[in-house]
């Protein structure tokens, strides 16, 4: 029987298998930043051990980092401390870091694409949930905790379990003005947060393959907000498009052989996948979340739900709870919703497609009174993309924020965060109570609607901007 | 890691489903570069409820939390197992977990034991209407057991073999990957050229 592409690439990485124990998996790229790290580095110095491959290693800095004043000593004493200490382990263990002031500094999920070291068939991890967004080049990613991190130093290996396969295949067309990220938010309301526990998924059909690389990050990006362990896509030639020329890209031979080799990654038509899901993308709207998780969403022309019509009771029970966290009322129509606070950015919407659609909406037009529109760049190279076009005169012009790289209000661990009871439409992936600052109140949107509803000042698609 | 092979603590009822570990602990109490001192973030949105369940007596001296479905998922951040065990809790119950967040609980010596739903809403009932009755949780038999007389509840809970054997043995998972640094050296001969590189 053939195989899926994600059981090609876990093959491909199987250092030993034994009956009983999980496969030891080698990593071929290890992903490092700032906040899940000192402990891992800590663990290897008690025990007298040394980064094993720190070739295959990588660090940055990333989600505690200022957005403004960057290119100051960070103000707050303990994120400077554990930024400090990664400058101390990378220095020590002798990793490429990638500090903030450095060309090359951004979100870690951002960063790896963009230096062409995220490649298709290689494993990539990193102890953060979003790296998930590597698969989009048929990449096996996923996020691991810190003692995984300090396993993964040692040994460039890890113990895992052979995950189930599901296929989830989108047939049809996104209509205008509705995104991958639209998409993404469609399909977790479908399944529900738990939907994907246990499984590799991955994310096929023309729906699919019609996406740009930065798109086809953004939907597996989320695969962790359904529970899945990893997403993928087949790499195809907009993939190798995408790669080629890239710094650390293969070039010359290693280019051809790796292609060659690339091409080889896709699910076999015997293939069998242990669950099929299929979703049709003609159908889908703008979407953006009511609750406290990324499943508690509807369509931006609906209403708030009632928590009586859910069929479950444990579903009832958290919508009764969401509400009254998102000071909402059910019935309310989302479009009479007012938000305080646009935030575009993250690893999820923070790279260049996301920063030009957002200026093309906002071009010419005012952030409404009494809301606040931050545009965050997903890295320097993002940032400095995005002057060059002029995006940012475009958002500042319009009276929004620009800021310096980084995680910044997706997880508020700088301080960049929402006030208690503040309401957010966000370009990121995580709704949940104080995401992102205490109290705070966040909907998940899309680019275009994020941009639409900072216009507005309630949330908004494109379509209800008046002609200009 | 510490051996783990039976506990007997007090049950504390958490009557939640879908806690994240953003509400376990909050980014902003990531920033220590120990492992240690965790404790003071977990649960924080909550904390300042004085009808919290862990503000009141005798709960606060909880080590077995019983939770709703999907416990522990979202970010992989293991200062959420870390901040657990700060507060002296020793086995976490509930009918799903997150999938990283159950690994690090593998590593860090948290035991996670899955039941059925039924059995949270049995232990929740128990525990609410009996406050500070405790629970036993057997990892060798692998049952979870509370209460006494006819309204005893004892079931059997979900762990894979290889977790249950490492903590049972308090085994380090690095040093047993070591032991076949030669498979790995093996593996690494094979590798081909034009994989990448950060060097």
């Amino acid at each position: 029987m053939g195989r899926t592409l994600a059981e090609k690439v876990w093959d491909e990485h199987v250092v030993r298998s034994s009956e009983g124990e999980p496969d030891l998996l080698y990593i071929d790229l290890h992903l490092v930043h700032e906040v899940t790290s000192p402990q891992a580095f800590d663990g290897l110095r008690s025990a007298g051990r040394a980064v094993r491959r720190p070739d295959l290693t990588l660090a940055t800095e990333d989600h505690n980092v200022p957005t403004l004043d960057w290119d100051q000593p960070i103000k707050d004493p303990v994120s400077r401390t554990q930024v400090e200490t990664l400058r101390r382990n990378a220095e020590e263990f002798g990793i490429r870091l990638h500090p903030l002031g450095d060309l090359d500094q951004g979100i870690v999920h951002i960063i790896g694409p963009q230096l062409g070291l995220t490649q298709p068939g290689t494993t990539i991890v990193c102890g953060d949930s979003h790296t998930s967004t590597h698969g989009a080049f048929g990449a096996l990613a996923f996020g691991i905790g810190t003692s995984e991190v300090e396993h993964v130093l040692a040994t460039q290996t890890l113990p895992q379990s052979r995950p189930k396969t599901m296929a989830v295949t989108v047939t049809g067309e996104l209509p205008d003005g509705v995104t991958a990220k639209d998409l993404v938010l469609t399909l977790i309301a479908h399944i529900g947060t738990g939907g994907g526990q246990g499984y590799v998924v991955e994310y096929r059909g023309p729906a699919i393959e019609a996406l740009s690389m930065e798109g086809r990050m953004t939907v597996c990006n989320m695969s962790i907000e359904w529970g899945a362990k990893a997403g993928l896509i087949a790499p195809d030639e907009v993939t190798f498009a995408y790669l080629k020329g890239r710094p650390e890209a293969p070039r010359g031979a290693d280019w051809d052989a790796a292609v060659a080799h690339w091409k080889s990654l896709v699910t076999d038509e015997d293939a069998r996948f242990d669950r099929e899901i299929q979703l049709d993308a003609s159908t889908m709207t703008p979407f953006v979340t009511w609750g406290t998780n990324p499943a508690q969403g509807v369509p931006l022309a609906g209403s708030v739900p009632h928590p009586e019509s859910f069929e479950e009771d444990g579903d009832g029970i958290a919508a009764r709870k969401a509400l009254a966290y998102m000071g909402l009322e059910a019935g309310t129509p989302m479009r009479d919703i007012r938000v305080d606070t646009v935030f575009v950015g993250s690893c999820t919407n923070g790279r260049i497609e996301d920063l030009r659609v957002a200026a093309e909406v906002v071009r010419g037009r005012r952030v409404a009174d009494g809301t606040r529109l931050l545009v965050v760049p997903g890295s320097v190279r993002v940032r400095l993309q995005a002057e060059d076009e002029g995006l940012d005169v475009i958002f500042k012009e319009a009276g929004g924020e620009w800021r310096g790289a980084g995680c910044s209000m997706c997880l508020g661990m700088n301080p960049d965060q929402l006030a208690p009871q503040e309401r957010s439409a966000s370009t990121s992936n995580r709704n949940f109570e104080g995401r992102q600052g205490k109290g705070g109140r966040t909907h998940l949107v899309s680019v275009p609607v994020a941009a639409a509803t900072a216009i507005r000042g309630t949330l908004s698609s494109t379509a209800d901007l008046e002609e200009i | 890691m510490d051996a783990f092979t039976t506990h007997t603590g007090i049950g504390v009822p958490l009557r939640r489903s879908n806690v994240d570990t953003d509400q376990i602990i909050p980014a902003v109490y990531l920033k220590r570069v120990t492992r240690t001192g965790f404790g003071d973030g977990l649960f924080a949105a909550w904390r300042d409820d004085p009808s919290f369940v862990l503000n009141q007596k005798p709960y606060d001296d909880g080590t077995v939390l019983v939770a709703g479905p999907d416990f522990g998922t979202g970010s992989s951040r293991e200062h959420a197992v870390w901040a657990l065990q700060d507060r002296g809790f020793k086995a976490v119950i509930s009918p799903r977990f997150g999938d990283i967040f159950r690994s690090n609980a593998g590593k860090a010596g948290l035991l996670t034991a899955q039941v059925d739903d039924k059995v949270v809403q049995r232990l929740w009932d128990l525990l609410e209407a009996e406050p500070g009755s405790v629970i036993d949780v057997d990892l060798i038999e692998r049952t979870v057991r509370a209460g006494d007389g006819p309204g005893t509840i004892e079931d059997s809970f979900d762990i894979d073999d290889y977790t249950r054997w490492r903590l049972l043995e308090g085994l380090d998972d690095i040093s047993l990957t070591l032991a076949h640094e030669e498979d790995i050296a093996a593996f690494e001969a094979r590798r081909p050229s034009w994989k990448p590189a950060t060097l």
